[in-house]
C-alpha cells in the first residue's frame, strides 16, 4: 500500500471538493435563477470536462500551462516555479476537470426550489443574501452535498488528467490511481489490489451517503404544493 | 395597524401587456377578477415589488412605493406587503413558529418569537407551531401563509387566488376568517380570485381584469349594469 498517494489523493480530493464549493455555489446558482442570453453555451462550457477524453483535456491544460505558454509564464514567474508537475497543477487540473460534477447537481438543487418561495422570502422582508442563507442553502443543501461528494469521489478515480498534468512524481503528484497503474506495470499485483479495494470502499461509502440524504422527503413533492 | 388608501396605476405594452388602475381604501377588500392568464398574479408581483412595470405609480397613504417617472421603485422588502400566495409558498424545512417568525424581522429580535406565537395565536394555529408545513393539511398550510403575511405587519393585504387548493368545507372557513381578520386589520385588501362567489363573499367592489387591461370596476349590481359584452362574459364564466 501506497500511504504516500493515498495520503496525496485524498488531500487533493478534500482541497478540489472545497475549493470549488463557493464557485459551484454562484455559478450553479446563476445558472438556475438568472435570465440571461448565452446561458445554455456556457451550460455546454460547464458539461464539457465531462465529455471530454480525460488525457485530451490534460494535454490541453499542459500545453495552456506550461512555461513556454503565455498563461503558463506568468503564473511560473508569479509562483516562482512551473504550475506543471506540481501539486497545486494537479489540483489546478482536477478542479477544472470537476466543474461538471460541482455545478450540475447544485444548480438541479437551486432549480427545485419554486420561483414563489423566493418571493414569499423577499415579501417577508428577507434581502437577497439572507433568503439565500435562511432558505435557499438549506433547501439546496442535498444537491450541494451530492456535488461535494462526486467531487470527492470523482477526484480519488482521476487518472489521465492528473497524469497529464502532473507526471508521476512520488509525494507531489502521484496520486492512488496512478500508483495503482504503477504497481501494475511494476508486477505488484497485490499492492494494486490493496489500493483498488481502498478505492472501492472510499467510493462505496461516499456514494451510499449521497443515496442517503437523496432519498430524504422531497420537500417540493406535488403534495406540498397543493 | 395604521395605512393609507392603496393607489395602483400600471402599465407597459410588453412582454406582460398592462393597463391596470384601481384604489383601495383602509379597510376596503378589493376583488380582481378576470380569468386565468389576464394579468391579476402579475398586478399583485407589481403591488409586493417582485416586478417592476415599464410605466406605472403605486401609492400607500402618502409614501410612493412605485413611480416610474419619478425613478422611485422600492424594493419588496421596504414595501411592507403580506403576500398570501396561490400555492401556499411556505418554507419547508422550517416550523411553521419559524415560517411567521421569517416575517418579523421589524420587530426587536428577542421579541420576535412571542410576535410569532401571537399571530399564530390570531389565526387559530398556535398548537401547529412546531410541525413542518409538509406535515400539514391544504387549509393549515393557507392559514400559515395567512399569518407569515398578517406578521410582516402589512401596510396591504394582497391574497392571490388563496382558497383555490383547499376543499370546499376548508375554503368556506377560510373564508369567513380572512372577512374577520379583513375587518379587524383595516388595511387595504386585493383578492385575485376566479371566483365571483369569493369576491362577493369578501370584497365590495370588483375590478374585472382582461388581458392585462382593467375593463370595469364597481360593485356587482353596477358591474351588472355594464353594457360591454366582455364584462359580462367573464362575471358569467366567474359564477
Amino acid at each position: 500500500m501506497d500511504w504516500q498517494a493515498l495520503s496525496l489523493s485524498l488531500q487533493l480530493a478534500t482541497l478540489t471538493a472545497l475549493v470549488l464549493l463557493p464557485f459551484a455555489l454562484w455559478l450553479g446558482r446563476w445558472l438556475a435563477f438568472g435570465r440571461v442570453r448565452g446561458k445554455s453555451v456556457l451550460e455546454a462550457l460547464v458539461l464539457l470536462p465531462l465529455v471530454l477524453p480525460p488525457t485530451v483535456l490534460g494535454f490541453c491544460l499542459l500545453l495552456a500551462f506550461s512555461p513556454k505558454s503565455a498563461l503558463g509564464g506568468v503564473i511560473a514567474s508569479a509562483l516562482g516555479g512551473p504550475l506543471v508537475f506540481s501539486f497545486a497543477g494537479i489540483l489546478v487540473a482536477s478542479l477544472i476537470a470537476n466543474i461538471p460534477f460541482a455545478v450540475q447537481p447544485i444548480a438541479r438543487a437551486f432549480e427545485g426550489i419554486p420561483e414563489n418561495v423566493r418571493e414569499a422570502a423577499y415579501v417577508s422582508g428577507l434581502s437577497p443574501w439572507e433568503t439565500f442563507k435562511k432558505i435557499e442553502l438549506p433547501l439546496a443543501w442535498p444537491g450541494i452535498f451530492t456535488a461535494l461528494a462526486l467531487v470527492f469521489v470523482h477526484t480519488l478515480g482521476e487518472f489521465g488528467v492528473v497524469l497529464m498534468m502532473g507526471g508521476n512524481i512520488p509525494g507531489a503528484t502521484r496520486t492512488l490511481s496512478i500508483a495503482i497503474y504503477d504497481s501494475v506495470q511494476g508486477l505488484r499485483t497485490s499492492d494494486a489490489a490493496l489500493m483498488s479495494a481502498a478505492v472501492v470502499a472510499i467510493a462505496l461509502v461516499t456514494i451510499a451517503s449521497v443515496l442517503a440524504v437523496s432519498r430524504r422527503r422531497n420537500l417540493f413533492s406535488v403534495s406540498n404544493r397543493l | 395597524m395604521s395605512a393609507g388608501a392603496l393607489q395602483v396605476r400600471l402599465q407597459q405594452l410588453g412582454p406582460i401587456p398592462l393597463d391596470i388602475a384601481f384604489d383601495c381604501a383602509p379597510g376596503e377588500t378589493v376583488a380582481l377578477v378576470g380569468p386565468s392568464g389576464s394579468g391579476k398574479t402579475t398586478t399583485l408581483k407589481a403591488i409586493a415589488g417582485l416586478l417592476n412595470p415599464k410605466h406605472g405609480r403605486i401609492t400607500i397613504g402618502g409614501g410612493v412605493w412605485f413611480d416610474r417617472e419619478a425613478g422611485i421603485a422600492l424594493s419588496p422588502q421596504a414595501r411592507r406587503t403580506g403576500f398570501v400566495f396561490q400555492d401556499y409558498a411556505l418554507f419547508p424545512h422550517l416550523s411553521v413558529r419559524d415560517n411567521v417568525a421569517i416575517a418579523v424581522g421589524h420587530v426587536a429580535k428577542e421579541a420576535r418569537r412571542a410576535a410569532a406565537s401571537a399571530v399564530l395565536d390570531r389565526v387559530g394555529i398556535a398548537a401547529l407551531g412546531d410541525r413542518r408545513p409538509p406535515n400539514l393539511s391544504g387549509g393549515e398550510r393557507q392559514r400559515v401563509g395567512i399569518a407569515r403575511a398578517l406578521a410582516r405587519d402589512p401596510d396591504v393585504l394582497l391574497l392571490d387566488e388563496p382558497f383555490s387548493a383547499v376543499d370546499r368545507p376548508t375554503r368556506l372557513r377560510l373564508k369567513a376568517e380572512v372577512r374577520d381578520i379583513a375587518a379587524a386589520t383595516g388595511i387595504p385588501i386585493v383578492l385575485v380570485t376566479h371566483d365571483i362567489d369569493d369576491a362577493l363573499v369578501l370584497a365590495r367592489r370588483l375590478v374585472v381584469i382582461d388581458r392585462g387591461t382593467s375593463i370595469a370596476r364597481g360593485t356587482i349590481i353596477e358591474l351588472s349594469e355594464v353594457a360591454d359584452a366582455r364584462v359580462r362574459e367573464i362575471l358569467a364564466l366567474a359564477t
